[in-house]
C-alpha cells in the first residue's frame, strides 16, 4: 500500500540539506506553509536558496526562517514590503543575495521546470533592466526575452485537503504558486488541513494530481505530535 | 482650472470600461475604480494572484486570510467567481485575455512606455511583483495618475528617465487635468479639464501635443 502521509512534520523535512534550492509555496501569507517552515528551521539546514514569491512578511514563515540566517539567496518578485524588515537588514548587510524576477516569469519559469521544458520566450520585461544581458527574439513581429527554467530540490507547499496518495486540493487564493511549484520540485511536501480517505476528493476536482508530490503531513495531526513530544 | 480629485479620475476611467471586459485594477490609485463601476453591468475584475469575479472587500469580521488580492487585502468572491493558479492567472495577462489593465505609474512617455517599478535610486530595494506582465500582457494598458509631480514636473515625458516597466505599452493616460492617447506618433489630448487650453497644458508639460479633432 502506498502511503505518502508522515507522522510528524519534523520526519517531513529531515532530508532537507544544507545549499539545498527549497521552493515555498504562498503569496504573502496567503497558502505559505507556515509549520513546514517552522520544522525547517528546528531542522537546521542552512546556506538554502529560497524561491517565493515575496522575501518574507512579519515575523513567522519565511521571515522567521531569514531571521535564522538559513538563507544565502532568494528567489522572488516581490521582495519589499512595508513588513519586510528581515529581508530589508540581510539585503543592506550584503548578507542575502536576490534574483529579482518578475511575477509572470517567476510562474512561467516554475511551470517550465516542471513540465521538463529547457526555458521560455517572454515578452515580459523585454526592454528593461531585468532583461539586460539576456538572450533576446523576434517572433512574429514582437520581442521575446529568453528565460531559464526553475528547478528545486524540495517544494514545501500548504493545500486544504489531500490524501494518502498525494492529491491535493487548495483553498482560495492560497493556492497560488502550489500547483506549479509542487511540480518543479524533486520532493514535494504538502502541509495540509486535512488527510481525507482515498476516493473522498472528486477526481473531477482534484487541482495537483498526486504523482507531483511526495508527502503530505496533516497539520493538526503534527501539531498534537509536536506537543506531545514537547 | 479645476482639477480632478482622486475620485473624479477613478469616475472617469470607469466610463471607459464597457460590460463584459475582463480587467486587471492595479495597486493603489486605480484599485478606487472598482468603485465606479456601474452595478447594473457585468464586469470581471481579476486580481492576479488567482481570482477572477473579485468582489467588495468583506464586512469587518469576515475577512478571510485565504481570500486577499494582489495587495494582499482581505476581498470576497463574486457568485460565479473562480481561483486558478500563477501560471493560469499570468497566462490569461500574457496571453492577451485579459482587455483592460489600469496601472499607476511614475512616468509615461509620449509613444506609450511606462516606469512605475523602481525609482532608480541606488539604495532602494528593487522589487517588480508583476508590473511588468501587467504592463504589457492586456490588449489596452491604461495609466491613471496625476499629470504632474509635487514640485511640477510632467509625469508625461519625451522619454522615460526611470527604469522602464515595458516599453510601448500604455494607450492612454489618464490624468487629473487631461486624457491623453498614445502611439507611434506621440500624445493626443482627448480631453482637458475646464479652463485649461492646449496652450496650457503644453506649457505644463513640456510636450508637443496634438488635440484630438472633434466632430
Amino acid at each position: 500500500m502506498i502511503d505518502k502521509c508522515m507522522a510528524t512534520l519534523e520526519a517531513a523535512v529531515a532530508d532537507v540539506f544544507d545549499g539545498a534550492r527549497v521552493m515555498i509555496g504562498g503569496f504573502g501569507t496567503a497558502g505559505m506553509p507556515d509549520q513546514l517552515i517552522e520544522a525547517l528551521i528546528a531542522h537546521g539546514a542552512r546556506d538554502l536558496t529560497i524561491v517565493n514569491n515575496n522575501a518574507g512578511n512579519g515575523e513567522t514563515g519565511l521571515a522567521a526562517l531569514l531571521k535564522a540566517k538559513r538563507v544565502r539567496k532568494i528567489v522572488c518578485s516581490f521582495p519589499r514590503q512595508s513588513d519586510s524588515h528581515h529581508f530589508d537588514a540581510l539585503y543592506r548587510a550584503g548578507e542575502i543575495e536576490l534574483e529579482l524576477v518578475p511575477q509572470g516569469n517567476l510562474a512561467a519559469r516554475i511551470q517550465a521546470g516542471g513540465s521538463g521544458l529547457g526555458g521560455i520566450f517572454t515578452p515580459t520585461g523585454y526592454g528593461t533592466t531585468l532583461a539586460e544581458g539576456k538572450e533576446t527574439r523576434r517572433i512574429d513581429g514582437r520581442d521575446y526575452v529568453f528565460e531559464l527554467p526553475i528547478h528545486a530540490d524540495f517544494a514545501l507547499i500548504k493545500a486544504h485537503r489531500g490524501d494518502r496518495w498525494g492529491n491535493l486540493v487548495y483553498r482560495k487564493t492560497a493556492r497560488n504558486f502550489g500547483p506549479i511549484m509542487a511540480m518543479a520540485a524533486k520532493t514535494t511536501i504538502a502541509q495540509v488541513g486535512e488527510i481525507v480517505p482515498l476516493g473522498e476528493l472528486d477526481p473531477e476536482h482534484i487541482v495537483t494530481p498526486g504523482i507531483f508530490v511526495q508527502r503530505v503531513v496533516a497539520t493538526s495531526i503534527a501539531t498534537a505530535a509536536t506537543a506531545r513530544t514537547a | 482650472m479645476k482639477k480632478l480629485d482622486r475620485d473624479q479620475m477613478a469616475a472617469r476611467v470607469a466610463r471607459d470600461i464597457p460590460e463584459g471586459a475582463y480587467v486587471n485594477l492595479g495597486i493603489g490609485l486605480p484599485t478606487l475604480v472598482a468603485n465606479f463601476l456601474p452595478a447594473d453591468k457585468e464586469i470581471f475584475l481579476q486580481s492576479e494572484n488567482g481570482l477572477l469575479g473579485m468582489g467588495p472587500a468583506p464586512a469587518k469580521g469576515e475577512e478571510d486570510p485565504e481570500l486577499i488580492n494582489a495587495g494582499k487585502q482581505p476581498v470576497t468572491l463574486l457568485t460565479g467567481g473562480c481561483f486558478f493558479h500563477h501560471a493560469d492567472s499570468f497566462a490569461m495577462m500574457r496571453g492577451g485575455h485579459l482587455d483592460i489593465c489600469v496601472l499607476g505609474a511614475f512616468q509615461v512617455s509620449v509613444t506609450g512606455d511606462l516606469a512605475n517599478w523602481h525609482t532608480g535610486a541606488p539604495d532602494a530595494i528593487p522589487a517588480v511583483g508583476g508590473a511588468m506582465d501587467l504592463a504589457i500582457g492586456a490588449k489596452k494598458t491604461f495609466v491613471m495618475m496625476d499629470l504632474l509631480t509635487k514640485d511640477g514636473q510632467s509625469k508625461l515625458v519625451r522619454q522615460c528617465s526611470y527604469p522602464v516597466t515595458g516599453l510601448a505599452c500604455v494607450s492612454r493616460v489618464y490624468t487629473d487635468l487631461a486624457v491623453f492617447d498614445l502611439d507611434a506618433d506621440g500624445a493626443t489630448v482627448i480631453e482637458r479639464v475646464d479652463g485649461l487650453s492646449l496652450e496650457e497644458l503644453q506649457h505644463l508639460t513640456g510636450l508637443p501635443l496634438r488635440a484630438a479633432l472633434t466632430a
